[in-house]
C-alpha cells in the first residue's frame, strides 16, 4: 500500500468521526478501529446488538449467460451447489486459488439465477481480485459482465438482536426477510440484504445506495444498535474461528493448509478449477486449529507452536473478551489433534496451551 | 487533550514517574498510552529485587490490540510491582495515574536530568 495516498473514506467516515471513532490506517481505508472500547462492542454483539461499517469491502455484480459455468471454473467451492439448494439469494463462501493453489482471496457470492450474481470480495484485495477475474474472463472467453459496485455502501449488523433491531430502523425490510434462512439474501427494493455475517452471531448485512446510507446507520443507532470497529470485528471473527485472508491464509499457503478444506468442493471430477490441479497434486501438509492460552498473556500472529509431533505457528491471536483468555488460530503439523496440550513461545518463554476445535465461540455460547 | 498531572515526570515513551519521600520513584503509563493502546486486559510485571539499567524494557503492556513494552525511566532495583494492576488491567485504562505498575530504589548513580516535565510532555504529545 502507498503510504503517501490519501486514505479513502466510506459514506459513513463522518459518522464515524461525530460518535467519537478512534480511526485508522485498514488497507488503504480510514477506519474506525473502535468507539472507545471494543471489549464493549465486542460484548454487544455477543449479547444484542452492534453495527460496522464495511463499505471498504467491494461488491461485484456479476451478469451473462456465462456466469455460472466461469464461476465453476473461478472459485474452489462449486456454485452449483446454491442452485440445488433452492433458495433464493442463497450464498456461498469460497477461495479463489491462483495456478499454484494459493489463496488469491476468500469471498462471498450470492446467487439470483444462473445469470446473475453477486459477489462481495475483501477491501485490501479488491484491486487484485478484479484484475484477476477480469483476464480470467478474458481468457476463458466468458461471456459475461463483471460492474463494480462503488456507488454501494455496506453495513453489517450483528447479533442476537440484529434481526429485531434491523426491522425497528428499517420496517421495509422487514417483510422481505422475516423468512429469509442463514446465508441467503434478497433485493428488497434498493437495499439489498444478506442473512451473513463474519462474527460467529445471527444477523445481516446490509448494501444499500451509498447516499441512504447515513441515514440507515442513524436509524440503527436509534434503535439501540451499537457502533463497532474494525478491532471488534476481529476478535468477535477470531472467537467464531473464521479466517482473516492476510493473517491466516493468503496466495502463498493452499485452503488445505488452512482449515478451509470444507470450501473446496472436488466432487464434480469434470469441473476443472483454477488451482485444481496443484491442489490434487500436494495434499494438505498443515492444519489450522485453534488454541487457548491456560496461563495469562496474549497470544499474537507468528508466536512459535510446539507440539509432540513438530512445530508450528500461530496466524493470528488475540484476547477473547467472551472466554477471558487469549486464544489464538495456529497452522500446526496435521498429525496434532483438538485436545493435546501443546506450549507458544511468548517473548522467548513457553507457556502451556489446549488445542481446541473451531469455533471457540458460536451464537454467544463458549464452546472451548 | 490527555490529562498530564503537573507534578509528575514523563519520557518520551509515555511512562510517568513520580519520586517518593523516600527516594524511591513509582512508574505507569500515561493516559495518552492507555488511551492509545486501548482495553487492556494483561500486564507482565517486573519482580522485586531485579536490577534494571536506564531504559531496560521491563514490563509490557498488552492491550487487546497490541503489545506494548515499558522502559526503566532510572537505573535501578525493582522494590515493588503492582500485582491488584496486574489482577485487574483494565484499572490501567480507568486511571492510568492511580494503576501504577512498580516502584524503583534508583542506583546511585541514576540520573533524572533526561525525564521531561508536564509541560514538555505536553507538547510532544500535541506533535504526535
Amino acid at each position: 500500500m502507498n503510504s503517501s495516498a490519501p486514505l479513502l473514506q466510506t459514506p459513513l467516515h463522518a459518522a464515524h468521526l461525530e460518535a467519537g471513532a478512534r480511526m485508522v490506517d485498514f488497507a488503504g481505508w480510514h477506519m474506525p478501529v473502535n468507539y472507545g472500547s471494543q471489549i464493549d462492542e465486542h460484548h454487544a454483539v455477543r449479547r444484542g446488538a452492534g453495527m460496522f461499517d464495511v463499505s471498504h469491502m467491494l461488491a461485484l455484480d456479476l451478469e451473462g449467460h456465462g456466469a455460472t459455468v466461469w464461476l465453476r471454473v473461478l472459485l474452489a467451492n462449486d456454485v452449483a451447489r446454491l442452485a440445488r439448494a433452492n433458495i433464493p439469494g442463497k450464498a456461498l463462501y469460497s477461495c479463489m486459488l491462483s495456478e499454484e493453489g494459493g489463496v488469491i482471496d476468500d469471498l462471498i457470492v450470492y446467487r439470483f439465477s444462473d445469470e446473475r450474481y453477486r459477489i462481495v470480495v475483501n477491501a485490501g484485495t479488491a484491486a487484485k481480485d478484479v484484475a484477476w477475474m477480469r483476464k480470467h474472463i478474458a481468457r476463458h472467453g466468458f461471456n459475461v459482465s463483471l460492474t463494480e459496485r462503488r456507488d454501494l455502501a455496506m453495513i453489517a449488523v450483528q447479533g442476537p438482536e440484529a434481526r429485531e433491531k434491523t426491522w425497528q430502523a428499517l420496517p421495509e425490510l422487514k417483510n422481505g426477510s422475516a423468512a429469509m434462512p442463514p446465508f441467503s439474501g434478497a433485493q428488497i427494493s434498493d437495499i439489498f440484504i444478506g442473512r451473513t455475517g463474519y462474527t460467529g452471531e445471527d444477523g445481516f448485512e446490509l448494501t444499500l445506495p451509498a447516499t441512504r446510507a447515513a441515514a440507515a446507520w442513524r436509524a440503527l443507532l436509534d434503535a439501540g444498535v451499537r457502533p463497532c470497529g474494525l478491532g471488534a470485528r476481529d476478535t468477535l471473527r477470531l472467537e467464531a474461528g473464521m479466517n482473516l485472508y492476510g493473517q491466516d491464509m493468503d496466495e502463498t499457503v493452499s485452503p488445505l493448509d488452512s482449515g478451509l478444506e470444507w470450501t473446496v468442493d472436488f466432487s464434480d471430477p469434470a469441473r476443472a478449477f483454477t488451482g485444481r490441479a496443484a491442489l490434487e497434486a500436494h495434499p494438505a501438509t498443515r492444519k489450522l486449529l485453534g488454541l487457548v492460552l491456560e496461563e495469562r498473556g496474549v497470544l499474537r500472529a507468528h508466536m512459535p507452536v510446539f507440539t509432540a509431533s513438530g512445530a508450528g505457528e500461530t496466524t493470528s491471536g488475540s484476547f477473547s473478551p467472551t472466554l477471558e483468555k487469549s486464544i489464538a488460530l495456529a497452522r500446526l503439523p496435521l498429525s496434532v489433534q483438538a485436545g493435546e496440550k501443546i506450549e507458544v513461545e511468548i517473548r522467548g518463554k513457553r507457556l502451556p496451551a489446549l488445542l481446541v476445535k473451531l469455533p471457540f465461540v458460536r451464537h454467544g455460547k463458549a464452546l472451548a | 487533550m490527555s490529562k498530564v498531572p503537573a507534578d509528575l515526570k514523563y519520557t518520551e515513551t509515555h511512562e510517568w514517574i513520580r519520586t517518593e519521600a523516600d527516594g524511591s520513584v513509582t512508574v505507569g503509563i500515561t493516559e495518552h498510552a492507555q488511551e492509545a493502546l486501548g482495553d487492556i486486559v494483561f500486564l507482565e510485571l517486573p519482580e522485586a529485587g531485579r536490577k534494571l539499567a536506564a531504559w531496560e524494557s521491563c514490563a509490557v503492556v498488552e492491550s487487546v490490540k497490541a503489545a506494548s513494552d515499558v522502559y526503566a525511566p532510572l537505573a535501578g532495583e525493582v522494590i515493588a510491582a503492582n500485582q491488584a494492576a496486574a489482577d485487574a488491567p483494565e484499572s490501567v485504562n480507568a486511571d492510568a495515574y492511580a494503576a501504577w505498575l512498580f516502584k524503583l530504589r534508583p542506583a546511585a548513580d541514576a540520573s533524572t536530568a533526561s525525564l521531561l516535565d508536564a509541560a514538555t510532555y505536553q507538547s510532544a504529545l500535541a506533535e504526535e
